[in-house]
């Protein structure tokens, strides 16, 4: 039966993570995106809360970590609501507390996503507690994952890493890194694999912390690995190189974290909204649902075209959360929730800035702020263009080589 | 009007054809109004100058040419006047987030997705050319049990709890077919389902049966007027309260099929409020004239007249506070909600084998990324769209507030529905342009969305 609204189950966790993004998060957000760099102490407690919520099976998936896609028996029963959706709802209220706090949560790291996602059961067990970054993007390669440079050479029990990876988020934080890198360049894609490697780990070192237009709280770490040598078990997933499946087994990390990436960008976009629909009102200017936005003032009518592509792009983002709870294949609908979210929340936070004025633009209110750290959510785990590509092929049909 | 005045008015160029009050004419200007004046004059036509101009039966009923009401069924008076009409109960909401129609919905959306494909789309390009929806078309509509989708079982219908899901998913799906034939087909539900959502025992006793009958009668909800900036919740047609019922006066524009409709439902300001009232086509001062638009041509758009048209006490649908006339006009901005969404599907399912296809500089177009990101882009907000609707639909079902839902769904389907017929048409380019590819009457019918008000209702 169709149903877009909250899942019941659910309610106690949105509640709660509001409250946390409330009390904990918005009272520090200003302080943490003026002094970058500096570790956010505060989220330490905040961590211990939530690794206590769900070990006591309070809270299911309440941050990145929960996106475990379980491949049993396909469910023909009813409708589930799982941790995906759980993680998405949670997230974006997290994120409407503060983005790059909710980036700087230990143990709720991307690169948990991505272990979560693409990890044996062994080396989840063996993972569990590891707060983990995720390092993908090359000085010379963005978007273009399939040519990353960094390698990664078999020598006995060990594989040799030998790169440089840059934006990398907690990458100076997180007690470990995923690392994407490549048994054989002449292989292409199929031969990229990723690699839990621990902080400390001998040959890895962080280089530089980047300074950054938002998400100042998150630290972004430029990590270069030098004949660095990770134990064999640490390759996520299978060592074979398998050129039929080619990318996919990597790819997979990004139906998993692109909805999420796309919950962040709604948790922000509404901060926004909330905040400009009250700034408005005490300016006299109160959003009528009913009446046509042509008999209304402009900023009404702005403001009811900006809650609608919100709105839409936040339903996306269930859907694709909730596809992937009931185990169907959700790569398309992950990026059209990615894309969607990514273009509405600058458009929001945007637009929300001009309505405001000098209100908005001034560092008295944190809408500036909001709309610094939502460009980066419409460009990591795959920028618009790239989930546009995504979209366009699977909508038409054409492959990476045709549509390039 | 001062003789000045007067004068000036019938010799400046503004106020007709399109032009504005500022705009003046010079020598030049009078000289080319002479030789067009000339050129429209019948003795070219006489001397066989011109080649006849093929005219729809439609365009000729709009020069001014108004007849009365179709003439309407005895409509037998039954059931308690005042008393409150059967109501179906709202859906019961599971708490669950599911995109997964019931089974009996995917059904019906069955059934109605292979007329739309077998019946409406081959019937389309005609429809819109006369103005005129196919009569086996409404015969088809009616067997399948469209008209009484929103009616109670215990009426003769075929519902059985709020159907607002049901009507939202068949309003989808025949609009992939034509959206202008989906709306000559879903008018005289709109008015059955009004019936049902909002009518006395008597009102429902008194018209439902025809409904639920062989001989579905035409009939047409009319909220849209024609004014600038018109506000749908302060209509200019007024009702008056007399002694034994109401007076109506004003203008409806953009009403499906008012021509051949028996039965209206009118919205008219009451002391301040807006109203809903039945009024049935043969009362006196009831006029209809064409009104043909950009697009929905198959839906044989009409302008009701109503002058001094007197309807009894019993005439009032719903309450006269404003709040059923609210609801109703939530509920039928859902329905073109759903029509977008439908329509938006076929310009989706048009251009992707079109741009597959078509070659430029040696490749299909759709290898380059201007054209892919654009089919990426309409994909993209027609999901988010349905995504709305289908969020509006199911609170309607379940009896919960609509108003913000249906604000946002309508906003969506409104801008970025244009936009999907824009690029639908821009994706053919020139070929897009010509009546060979339906891609131009969806950029005419999607433009209605953010327009009309009332016609259809779920």
């Amino acid at each position: 039966m169709i149903n877009l609204e909250t899942p019941r189950k659910h309610r106690a966790l949105v509640d709660q993570a509001h409250q946390v993004a409330m009390n904990m998060l918005r009272p520090i957000s200003r302080k943490y995106d003026r002094a970058e760099h500096e570790y956010p102490k505060e989220l330490d407690m905040l961590a211990a809360m939530i690794d206590g919520l769900s070990e006591s099976g309070a809270s299911e998936g309440a941050g990145a970590a929960g996106v475990r896609r379980d491949e049993g028996e396909p469910d023909r029963g009813p409708s589930r609501n799982g941790a995906n959706l759980a993680s998405v709802l949670s997230v974006a209220e997290m994120c409407w507390g503060d983005v790059g706090l909710l980036l700087s949560m230990p143990r709720q790291g991307l690169g948990n996503s991505a272990i979560a996602s693409v990890a044996s059961d062994e080396q989840l067990e063996r993972l569990r507690g590891t707060w983990a970054a995720m390092a993908i993007t090359e000085p010379g390669i963005g978007s273009d994952s399939a040519n990353i440079t960094t390698t990664a050479r078999k020598d006995g029990d060990e594989y040799v890493l030998n790169g440089e990876k840059i934006f990398v988020t907690s990458g100076e934080r997180a007690d470990s890194v995923v690392v994407w890198a490549t048994l054989d360049r002449s292989l292409g894609r199929a031969a990229i694999k990723s690699f839990v490697v621990t902080k400390g780990t001998p040959g890895m070192r962080v280089e530089r912390l980047e300074h950054k237009l938002g998400i100042r709280a998150s630290d972004t770490a430029v990590i270069i690995f030098e004949d660095c040598r990770v134990p064999a078990e640490n390759l996520l997933g299978t060592p074979d190189v398998d050129v039929k499946q080619g990318f996919a087994g990597a790819m997979a990390t990004f139906d998993n974290t692109r909805p999420l990436v796309a919950a962040m960008a709604i948790g922000c976009a509404r901060a926004a909204l909330d905040l400009t629909r009250e700034l408005l009102a005490d300016a006299g200017v109160v959003v009528d649902y009913d009446r046509p936005a042509q008999t209304q003032s402009a900023a009404a009518a702005t403001f009811l075209r900006l809650e609608s592509d919100w709105e839409g792009a936040r339903l996306l983002t269930l859907q694709a959360a909730w596809m992937a709870d009931n185990r169907e294949p959700n790569s398309l609908e992950a990026s059209m929730a990615k894309a969607k979210a990514g273009r509405v929340g600058s458009d929001v936070t945007l637009s929300c800035v001009e309505l405001a004025g000098a209100v908005g633009y001034s560092e008295g209110e944190l809408l500036e702020k909001w709309a610094r750290d939502s460009k980066i959510l419409d460009i990591f785990e795959g920028t618009q263009q790239i989930q546009q590509l995504i979209v366009a092929r699977r909508l038409l049909g054409l492959s990476s080589a045709q549509l390039q | 009007m001062s003789l000045i005045k007067a004068t000036r008015s019938a010799v400046s160029p503004g106020g007709k054809h399109g032009v504005s009050g500022t705009e003046s004419r010079d020598p030049i200007g009078y000289a080319v109004l002479a030789l067009n004046k000339l050129a429209q004059s019948e003795l070219i036509d006489r001397l066989g100058l011109r080649r006849p101009a093929e005219r729809g039966v439609f365009t000729v009923t709009r020069g001014g040419f108004r007849a009365a009401g179709a003439a309407s069924r005895a409509f037998t008076r039954r059931g308690r006047p005042g008393h409150p009409g059967l109501r179906v109960p709202s859906a019961n909401p599971s708490g669950v987030f599911d995109l997964t129609p019931t089974e009996d919905e995917q059904m019906l959306v069955d059934v109605v997705t292979e007329l739309a494909a077998e019946v409406l789309r081959p019937a389309a390009a005609q429809a819109d050319e006369t103005c005129l929806a196919p009569e086996s078309l409404l015969a088809a509509s009616q067997e399948i049990g469209l008209p009484i989708l929103g009616v109670p079982e215990q009426l003769g219908g075929i519902s059985e709890e709020r159907s607002a899901v049901a009507g939202t998913l068949v309003a989808e799906a025949l609009a992939r077919g034509d959206m202008g034939l989906a709306v000559a087909t879903l008018a005289p539900g709109a008015v059955a389902t009004a019936l049902s959502l909002w009518g006395t025992d008597e009102q429902q006793a008194t018209y439902l049966p025809e409904f639920t009958g062989d001989d579905v009668p035409a009939a047409a909800l009319a909220l849209t007027e024609p004014g600038v900036l018109y506000d749908v919740l302060s209509p200019a047609t007024t009702a008056t309260r007399t002694a034994d019922g109401f007076v109506l006066d004003g203008v409806k524009s953009l009403v499906p099929r008012g021509a051949d409709a028996e039965l209206f439902v009118v919205g008219a300001q009451l002391e301040g409020r807006p109203v809903l009232f039945l009024v049935e086509s043969g009362a006196d001062g009831l006029e209809v004239e064409g009104d043909p638009a950009m697009g929905l041509r198959a839906a044989a758009m009409t302008r009701v007249r109503l002058s001094g048209v007197r309807v009894p006490a019993g005439a009032v649908l719903g309450q006269a506070d404003g709040s059923t006339y609210t609801e109703c006009v939530r509920l039928s901005r859902l329905a073109w909600c759903a029509l977008a969404v439908g329509t938006g599907q076929a310009v989706l399912d048009y251009v992707t084998p079109y741009v597959k296809e078509r070659e430029a500089f040696g490749e299909p177009i759709a290898h380059r990324q201007s054209v892919a990101f654009m089919v990426a882009d309409i994909g993209i907000e027609l999901q988010a769209m349905r995504l709305l609707t289908y969020r509006a639909a199911a609170r309607a079902a379940q009896g919960k507030d609509i108003g913000r839902e249906v604000a946002l769904a309508r906003k969506a389907c409104a801008d970025h529905g244009m936009r999907i017929g824009l690029d639908g048409v821009q994706l053919l380019g020139g070929h897009g342009f010509v009546k060979e590819h339906p891609v131009e009457r969806w950029y005419r019918d999607l433009r209605a969305i953010g327009v009309m008000e009332g016609g259809v209702l779920v």
